[in-house]
């Protein structure tokens, strides 16, 4: 294990190469032909359902000790940062979609939308939320480590398919190619990070699951 | 058992029949399994905003909205039937009042009003319809496009007396 905070090469590539993957699909969507024929609201709205996309790809990076640089209690803290910044993707997608139409937003969320889509966002969404009020009430819950771990995991598997479905199905500011490719490396990263964690018991941290040492 | 059930749907189909064509005033017996009245599609009255005046091209145009409408049970082509349009087009919003506008309906039952080319909006490049005048049952639509490069979507009514 290298001492966190080395400027190794593979540190550099590593995270060099997360901010090509991270920039290609948000420049695309933020060079949209479709920009043009939307207000600021509507774009901010479409923009934060892309940031909350890019942001369920760190996530299992980090906690799965995949990014060079942190000691695993800095990824842990940073995990929950970049969750709180997920929730309030979500939040402005939904705000901004609402001001945007709010018949529209008002029938996604009753499930009585048109759109197929519309249903996955909305259950990844409320997803979302529930780990959110988790992660507030985890002192207060008492769950076991494992217990919440096994939660946590299953509610995670809800919000990535669901985002995933959500956005791919969706004809939008999202450049085809890159939203798969994002999406693709969502779902092989989320499922990774799971298979470490329940098939490599030795490098688990008996707290939480987490592991110490992966890196 | 299997049988009478089949042959108590098919009585009740019948029957069902009879009953619509009853209410609907047409008493042909050909029509019997006629024509069924288009159902309004979910989500199809979002952003209506009643009463878009008859225009002749919704803003610049450039994309063609067409249809036609016609009577349940018979098909007979409706003349002179008003059709509300609107879409979140290049020129605006669907709750935007330019993004609206109405046309009638010709001898033929067809319906045709240029507007400017939609725009994907929530996802899919849709527009909407709406016959809401006194004579038929209101019914709204929502047509999507198969791709967003298209340059005209077509949407048929068939509607059935109020």
């Amino acid at each position: 294990m290298r001492a966190p905070g080395t400027r190794s090469a593979r540190g550099i590539i590593v995270w060099a190469a997360l901010a090509i993957i991270l920039a290609v699909p948000l420049s695309f969507a933020a060079s949209s032909p479709q920009l043009e024929w939307r207000g600021p609201i509507y774009i901010a709205a479409g923009f934060a359902g892309v940031v909350g996309l890019a942001l369920m790809l760190i996530q299992p990076l980090l906690i799965g000790g995949y990014l060079p640089g942190f000691t695993p209690y800095q990824a842990r803290r940073v995990h929950r940062w970049v969750g709180t910044a997920l929730v309030a993707a979500v939040v402005v997608h939904v705000a901004a979609l609402w001001i945007t139409s709010p018949p529209d937003v008002v029938d996604a969320l009753l499930f009585d939308s048109p759109t197929p889509f519309s249903a996955w966002g909305v259950i990844a969404m409320w997803a979302v939320f529930l780990v959110a009020v988790m992660v507030a009430l985890r002192g207060r819950l008492g769950l076991r480590p494992r217990t919440w771990r096994l939660v946590h995991t299953g509610l995670v598997l809800v919000i990535v398919a669901g985002t995933v479905i959500h956005s791919v199905l969706i004809t939008g500011t999202m450049e085809t190619l890159s939203k798969a490719a994002l999406c693709a490396l969502v779902i092989i990263a989320t499922l990774k990070v799971i298979a470490d964690i329940r098939f490599r018991p030795g490098k688990r941290n008996p707290q939480d699951g987490t592991i110490a040492d992966a890196r | 058992m299997t049988d009478i059930k089949l042959n108590r749907r098919h009585l009740l189909t019948a029957g069902g029949a009879i009953v619509a064509t009853g209410m609907t005033g047409l008493s042909l017996p050909a029509t019997a399994s006629g024509l069924a009245p288009t159902r309004s599609m979910r989500g199809g009255s979002n952003n209506y905003r009643p009463g878009a005046a008859i225009v002749d091209r919704i803003g610049g145009g450039g994309f063609w909205m067409s249809g036609t409408v016609r009577r349940a049970g018979d098909g007979t082509p409706l003349a002179k039937q008003r059709i509300q349009i609107w879409a979140h087009t290049t020129e605006g919003y669907e709750s935007d009042p330019q993004s609206h506008g109405a046309t009638l309906t010709d001898e033929n039952g067809v319906f045709r009003l240029e507007m400017p080319q939609i725009v994907p909006a929530f996802g899919q490049p849709h527009a909407h319809l709406a016959y809401d005048s006194d004579d038929f049952k209101t019914v709204f639509l929502r047509p999507i496009m198969r791709s967003a490069r298209q340059k005209s979507l077509e949407a048929h009514f068939v509607l059935t007396p109020a």
